[in-house]
């Protein structure tokens, strides 16, 4: 055990979890926004629209991260048209690569979530609402969004943690995130056991810290 | 098309064999996490609080780090631990391990944390009765098991190992980085070499929809089979 370099490592991992969250929690909050819209796609009755939805749920959770990065990141580039327009600012840029890759795969797991959770909404509480003359639109906002939010939150906190861990992958494209550091350290000191005990300490520390804001949320909004 | 080609002018037969590669690795991997579901699960059921904390620990570590970090400790790793073990034994010489042991044992480490929790739901959900009325007939240790307790597992553990199987799939895919040649190494060569990655990342994903299409319809037969009476 060489605790020198725990010590040492420690501060430059520390601020390699900030770029983490960074890529963390931007990717969750469009995430959230695509599968929200997805999930009501998914809702929609008209089969083209919610087989497109299905479709593109399927295809991103039925693939590698990984390859849904490096499409993004290396297949695009390769497209003459992008690179006139003004997409290409972004598309140039490994990290925006990585937040689209991230945030569309997540968009798709969260789109299921959610669909699970409108669809477990009894119907007698969208009748009751309809029954007091309240309009679809009131309706779907007031009530059946923060049903959903309520229902679909501990599926959600697991899909958090594992978007932690996908964010690993931004490593892959050039990115000093956590893991990409802790794999930079290792493999100049060649002491895989130290850096993984602490690189792995702070993601255990940010798993921690978001089971237990879910586990407060849901007992905040539990209907009881 | 002809980038797909068989022979020495497409990267058809390269992909086929990558393919089969990922296949391979995957079923390995699962193999090894059932391993390490079985040593594991019987120590989360078990009273000792000892024995309550290695298994938690496995699975909530495992289950908490990324997998990239887990296959980076194993390749890196890997080799000073056997060759650390073997000097115990007394065998200084240099040992490689190769990266198809190296990458099912990483990634099989990973499933068996889902696998361990999987089982653990599975069995604690079974009736308490029917462990009773085991007893009751007076079935050993092991006839208790076999006979009674593990089919009903198997039942209502299905499911959720398909799901565990789709990630194992998926995360074969971070193998490329020690340099094993599955579907996404030999995808990373060949977009190199033709300058084409769109073409052959978009490849790469249709083989990845198309394993993980054909895995599902064989485990709902699996799914059917084992639900029979219900």
């Amino acid at each position: 055990m060489d605790l020198e370099l725990m010590v040492n490592s420690f501060p430059k991992l520390l601020s390699a979890a900030v770029i983490t969250l960074k890529l963390l929690s931007v990717s969750l909050i469009i995430g959230l926004f695509i599968g929200l819209f997805f999930a009501i796609l998914r809702l929609n009755k008209n089969i083209f629209i919610n087989k497109f939805a299905y479709g593109y749920s399927y295809v991103f959770r039925g693939t590698p991260l990984l390859v849904q990065i490096f499409i993004i990141y290396f297949g695009l580039g390769q497209i003459e048209y992008l690179r006139s327009t003004v997409l290409w600012v972004i598309l140039k840029e490994p990290y925006w690569c990585a937040i689209i890759a991230f945030a569309l795969n997540t968009g798709a797991y969260t789109s299921e979530i959610l669909r699970s959770a409108f669809q477990t909404i009894k119907p007698g509480i969208i009748e009751a609402g309809k029954s007091l003359g309240i309009s679809n639109k009131v309706i779907f906002y007031k009530v059946q969004i923060p049903i959903a939010i309520r229902q679909s939150l501990p599926a959600y906190g697991n899909e958090i943690i594992l978007m932690m861990k996908g964010t690993s992958l931004a490593s892959t494209v050039t990115l000093m995130d956590l893991t990409g550091v802790a794999k930079y350290i290792i493999s100049t000191t060649f002491k895989p056991i130290e850096v993984f005990i602490v690189a792995g300490g702070i993601y255990l520390f940010m798993t921690f810290i978001i089971h237990n804001v879910i586990k407060f949320l849901e007992r905040k909004y539990s209907f009881n | 098309m002809e980038l797909l080609a068989f022979g020495d002018t497409g990267w058809g037969d390269e992909l086929f064999y990558a393919t089969l590669m990922t296949i391979a690795v995957s079923i390995t991997a699962m193999l090894i996490g059932f391993l390490f579901a079985l040593i594991f699960t019987p120590l989360k059921l078990s009273q000792n609080k000892f024995l309550n904390f290695i298994a938690n620990s496995y699975t909530t570590i495992i289950r908490g780090v990324p997998e990239l970090l887990v296959i980076y400790l194993f390749f890196f790793g890997g080799t000073g631990a056997v060759m650390f073990v073997a000097s115990i034994f007394g065998y200084n010489e240099y040992i490689e391990i190769n990266a198809f042991i190296t990458g099912a044992f990483a990634i099989g480490i990973i499933s068996g944390a889902y696998s361990t929790e999987v089982f653990r739901g599975a069995i604690q959900s079974i009736d308490k009765g029917q462990f009773e009325a085991a007893n009751v007939l007076g079935l050993n240790k092991f006839g208790k098991f076999f006979k009674i307790i593990l089919p009903q597992t198997l039942r209502l553990a299905i499911p959720n190992l398909s799901n565990v199987w789709q990630i194992t799939l998926k995360d074969t895919s971070l193998i490329s980085v020690t340099g094993l040649v599955e579907i996404m190494r030999q995808s990373y060569v060949a977009a190199g070499s033709t300058r084409d990655p769109l073409f052959f990342y978009s490849f790469a994903a249709v083989l990845y929809l198309l394993l993980t299409f054909v895995s599902m319809k064989l485990i709902n037969r699996l799914e059917v089979k084992y639900s029979r009476g219900y």
